[in-house]
Order: structure tokens, then C-alpha cells, then sequence
């Protein structure tokens, strides 16, 4: 079994209050980096771990703080990003709503390493009720003087406060973020400026997801280089996978990278296999925005090597047979899915959740999904499997924002790899209206 | 009248009760001075929460409550999916359509809904007792597939639950 470095508490009685988190051993970073630590040197054990962001992109944490622009008499913030949005995804929810205490932990060390004195945690207006949660546990931390004015006898002082979205997607994307804490309509904005020196109202701002943030925790109490010595390569650490779709127990686990997905699919202590006695038809391994993986490169890449739940493996092939781990949101498909449907499903998400401000994601979504619905409902032609393809290549990498590249590549993936079933769609259009398409076959077994 | 109507500007403010105020000035509070507009989507929620939708007149109270113009808070309340326009039954039932809930079956939970009620999507009941309306992914994949009502998340719903959960709302609305 893996070892929890994140959740292996989440299910005590009483652990989202003060007291049951402290007893077991809760705070312990905040004592010993501001105790013990320089700002810098909690920073530089977070390089060492060589932890990754956790919503997604992977970018090193360590070295995004580093980036933060520290200008003599100006305030500078962290913010959570807990705007958990990308189908698939639900891990910070259960975190933030078992734990409460650990994200606020994380957030009051990670403030301090990064001089900020104003934190927030910016929450999807959905979670209403982990907002609730997390107000009483900070009001219990400003009571217990771990937050406020001279924490701990420090000299330092920070404020938190946890505030809620509206229900956008597009808000999870960190510039759309800060324009909506600031009470604006979530628009991402151009970059440069990164927030690391124009973030939140101007100032200089680090935005992290929840594991990102809750993971300085385990870093700071064991050091750097212990955490780093966890999982593979460049994947370090813990992981939380929110694992959804058709299996015998979808839910919330915490693996060590390095994992087999063979193990994480049909392993007793975590997926325990498909649904119903069924078979493995598809996989979206790192929620909605990455490549799907047919069956016969889900546990094992095309070299024939196995597949691992790391950021390297599962991105092994590149996009011609790989996908990306992504914020870990995994959804498995079973033999009875339809692959035109579900992807027509995401492709009307994003035209839902495209903020409209470039016309190739506003226009090009549009397009996408009204294809998609013609070829899903019987009246598409084997051009429009063409088209897709174009409007897929007008849109990637002419965006403000990925939200158009997260759009248009699982369309491109779903295409490349079950462009068979798109075709039988449109050849027996009746047919296709009444029983599903089946598993696709291999290339080489074809 | 609509935020997008020309004379939307013009429409009375109304007035907020008094645990409703209470409550706008703590979250405005939240921030520093001057910076009170990035309280406007937990105002906005407030707003909902008294009257179950923003209408203009009360778009028009939030922009003199943080001293903004009314079209700032138009343009906000206009690009968040969760606030309703129009008005809406005593429980709107939002339904996640997104794909890892169709997987486990969305997409028959929403035709069972509208059996039962007797409505479209986007539909409210005779007696304005439930809207129902679809929404994009809220996070629960892993428990699907489920509904939001008032901020409450029913999960793993099945016909059974549905008719139980049904049954408990129109009771607790009509007591």
C-alpha cells in the first residue's frame, strides 16, 4: 500500500476541527518553518522535493515561486486555487471537506515562504458547503493564533480569507481567476505580465492549486529531498486521483507516482476493475482536457513498456499514442460507451465554458460541438469528420488562454484514435442509433 | 426587464433584508479598503439566497451597496452560470450533463425527471414548486450521477432516491 502523505487522516472522527487535527500533528510545519526556517529556506525545500503544480499543467512549484517579484513596499498574496472545474476532477473538494485544516496549514507556510500577508482561497461558488467548512476552521486557526497578528511569536502576520466563484469553468485558469477575486467576468489575461509581477489588484501574486499547496505541508515537516525520494524521475511525491466513470469503485485515492495503471484500474486497494464485469473500452487520464487513450495503450504504452501513473509515462508516445496525467482526474470508459457521444458531451462543455474573448475558441467550439451533434445524431458525413480536424488546428495555439487547446485536443485524440467508429456513425447512421460501436481494434491486431 | 434592456439603469433598487445586510457588509469587509467590488459574487449569492434569483432592481442595490456602476454588476451577473435571471421555482434542480456523469447514466436521470415533473429543461412545475435545469460538471464525478439543489449535492441518484428527494423537498418547502 502506498503511503499517504495528504489524506491518511481524512477519515478520523472530528479531523476537520482544531483540536483532532492538532493531536495528530497538525501545525507541525507552520512551527517549524516559522520557528526554525528562513523564508528562503522553505522555498528551497520545495524546489528539492521537486514537487509539480497539481491542477494540471505541472509546472514545478518550486520554481513559480521563485519567479515571484518581491519590489520594496509592495504587498503580494498568495491564492488558492480551489475553483476545481475540469470534469473528471473532484480530489480538492474531498481534501478541503475532510481536511480543512490541512490546506489552511499549507496556505499559512507557503504565505510565509513567500512574504505574502494576504492569502485567499478562491473557491467555486458550488462548494457553498466546503466554503462553509473552511470558514470555521479558519476562525478556529485565528482563534488558536495561527493566523492574525504575530504568529506563534514570530513577528509575522497574515490574513485569510475564503471566498466563492459563480460556476465558470474558465475561472480555474489562474489570470481568469484573479479578474474574478477582483468582482470582474472571469476573462483570462494577456501574458507577460505574469501574476508573479502583476497578479491580484497589480500585485505581485502565486497562484497554486489545493494539492499543490497542501503538499508544502509533508515537504516542510520531512524536507525536500526525503519527499523527492518518493515516486519517479521528475514525478516526486504523492498524487490524489479522483477516479470517476465505469468502475467497481470510483472515488478519491492518494497514490505514490510510479503506480502501474494496470495496478490503479484492477488493484484490491484502489479501482478493483470495470463496472458490471465489463471491459476496458477507453481512458481520460488526467481529466477532460487530455487525450483519450484507447484500451490497448492504457496500461501499456506502444513501445509495449508499462504504462505508469507519472507525468513522463502516461505522456509516453507523445500525442500520437500518449496523453498526460493532467490534474489526475481519470475516467474510465466501459466496452458499452460511445465514444462520438462522449466526445460530442465534452466538446458542448467547452463551447458552454469558452469566455468568448477569442474568436477561434468562442466561434471554433461552437463549430466543434454542432459537428459533433450532426455526427452523434445520425446526420454527420465523413467530411465533417475532416472539418473537425481543421477547426481543431485553427484554434490550438491561437488562444489568450488553453481553454481552446483543452477544447480542441481531446476532439483530435478521439479522431485519431476511434476514427473508425466516427466513420460507422456516418456509413450506418440507423445502426449506430440503436447499439454501440463495440471496442475498437488495435492497429496490429487489425 | 433584463440587464441587457436600455432602461435597465432606471429600474427601482429594492431592499435587502436586514440578516441579508448583515451579511453583504461581513463579506464585503473581507477585503481592504477600496477593493470591496471583489466581495460582488458572495454579494450576488446573498442576493440569491433571499429571493432564489437576481433581478435588475437588485443588480441596481448591489452597485450602490459596493458604490459601482450598475453595468458592473450587469456584465458580472451575466457570466456566472449559477446566478438566475429569470425567476426560478422554490428548488431548482441542477442536474450535471458533463461526461464522467453521463457515463453512469445522466442523461437518463434527466428524462426521469422530466417525467416525473411533467417539464422540460429549463421548465418550471404548475405549482413553481421545481425548476429543472442542466449544468456543466460540479465536481462529484466520482459519485454520479447527482443534482445541486441549494447547495446541497444528492449523489449516486438512482429513481428511488430521486422520488425520496422529491418527496422531502416539496415537504420542506410547503412547512
Amino acid at each position: 500500500m502506498s503511503r499517504k502523505l495528504l489524506i491518511e487522516h481524512a477519515e478520523v472522527p472530528g479531523i476537520a476541527s482544531y483540536e483532532t487535527y492538532r493531536k495528530h500533528g497538525g501545525y507541525a510545519s507552520v512551527e517549524k518553518a516559522l520557528k526554525t526556517m528562513s523564508p528562503d529556506d522553505v522555498v528551497e525545500e520545495v524546489k528539492k522535493s521537486g514537487l509539480r503544480g497539481r491542477g494540471g499543467a505541472g509546472f514545478p512549484t518550486g520554481m513559480k515561486w521563485s519567479f515571484l517579484a518581491k519590489p520594496e513596499g509592495v504587498e503580494r498574496h498568495l491564492v488558492c486555487n480551489a475553483d476545481e472545474s475540469e470534469p473528471g476532477t473532484f480530489k480538492d473538494r474531498y481534501l478541503m471537506e475532510k481536511l480543512p485544516h490541512l490546506l489552511i496549514e499549507g496556505m499559512i507556510t507557503s504565505s510565509y515562504a513567500l512574504g505574502a500577508r494576504r492569502s485567499f482561497i478562491y473557491i467555486r461558488g458550488e462548494f457553498m458547503y466546503v466554503l462553509r467548512i473552511l470558514e470555521k476552521a479558519i476562525a478556529e486557526a485565528y482563534a488558536n493564533g495561527m493566523l492574525g497578528k504575530n504568529i506563534l511569536g514570530s513577528g509575522y502576520d497574515l490574513d485569510l480569507v475564503v471566498t466563492p466563484g459563480g460556476g465558470a469553468y474558465i475561472c480555474g485558469e489562474e489570470t481568469a481567476l484573479l479578474e474574478s477575486l477582483e468582482g470582474k467576468r472571469g476573462n483570462p489575461r494577456m501574458k507577460p505580465p505574469f501574476p508573479a509581477v502583476k497578479g491580484l489588484w497589480g500585485n505581485p501574486t502565486v497562484v497554486n492549486n489545493v494539492e499543490s499547496i497542501a503538499a508544502v505541508v509533508p515537504i516542510v515537516n520531512e524536507g525536500g529531498e526525503a519527499y523527492a525520494k518518493i515516486g519517479i524521475e521528475r514525478s516526486t511525491g504523492t498524487k490524489l486521483i479522483s477516479a470517476s466513470g465505469n468502475l467497481v469503485r470510483p472515488g478519491v485515492y492518494e497514490i505514490e507516482l510510479g503506480l502501474s495503471v494496470e495496478e490503479f484500474i484492477y488493484g484490491d486497494n484502489y479501482c478493483r476493475g470495470i463496472a458490471n464485469g465489463k471491459k476496458l473500452k477507453a481512458c481520460i487520464p488526467g481529466g477532460s482536457s487530455v487525450p483519450i487513450l484507447p484500451h490497448y495503450l492504457v496500461t501499456k504504452t506502444a513501445a509495449g513498456t508499462d504504462r505508469l501513473m507519472t507525468y513522463e509515462s502516461l505522456a509516453d508516445g507523445g500525442f500520437a499514442s500518449g496523453s498526460m496525467l493532467g490534474s489526475g482526474g481519470f475516467i474510465v470508459f466501459d466496452e458499452d460507451q460511445c465514444i462520438v457521444r462522449n466526445t460530442w458531451n465534452f466538446a458542448r462543455f467547452y463551447a458552454h465554458e469558452s469566455c468568448g474573448q477569442c474568436s477561434p475558441c468562442r466561434e471554433g467550439t461552437g463549430w466543434m460541438e454542432k459537428v459533433l451533434y450532426r455526427l452523434e445524431h445520425g446526420t454527420g458525413t465523413l467530411e465533417d469528420i475532416s472539418l473537425l480536424e481543421e477547426i481543431n488546428k485553427k484554434i490550438e495555439g491561437n488562444t489568450i488562454c488553453p481553454l481552446g487547446d483543452a477544447a480542441a485536443w481531446p476532439v483530435a485524440a478521439a479522431i485519431r484514435h476511434f476514427r473508425d467508429e466516427f466513420e460507422w456513425h456516418v456509413k450506418s447512421p440507423q445502426e449506430a442509433q440503436t447499439r454501440n460501436y463495440g471496442l475498437i481494434q488495435a492497429p496490429l491486431e487489425a | 426587464m433584463k440587464a441587457d434592456h436600455p432602461q435597465a439603469v432606471n429600474e427601482a433598487p429594492i431592499e435587502f433584508s436586514a440578516t441579508t445586510m448583515a451579511e453583504m457588509n461581513r463579506v464585503i469587509g473581507l477585503f481592504p479598503e477600496g477593493k470591496q467590488k471583489s466581495a460582488i459574487l458572495s454579494v450576488l449569492h446573498l442576493v440569491q439566497d433571499e429571493f432564489g434569483w437576481v433581478s435588475v432592481g437588485a443588480m441596481n442595490r448591489v452597485a450602490q451597496i459596493l458604490d459601482i456602476q450598475p453595468i458592473e454588476v450587469y456584465e458580472v451577473a451575466t457570466f456566472y452560470t449559477m446566478f438566475h435571471l429569470d425567476p426560478v421555482g422554490k428548488n431548482v434542480l441542477e442536474v450535471c450533463r458533463t461526461g464522467p456523469c453521463q457515463l453512469v447514466g445522466s442523461d437518463d436521470l434527466i428524462t426521469y425527471i422530466e417525467e416525473k415533473l411533467d417539464i422540460k429543461v429549463g421548465e418550471t412545475t404548475k405549482d413553481g414548486m421545481f425548476t429543472l435545469k442542466t449544468v456543466e460538471c460540479l465536481g462529484a464525478c466520482g459519485y454520479g450521477p447527482m443534482l445541486m439543489c441549494k447547495y446541497q449535492f444528492y449523489e449516486r441518484l438512482n429513481k428511488e432516491k430521486v422520488n425520496e428527494m422529491l418527496d422531502a423537498m416539496r415537504e420542506a418547502s410547503n412547512s
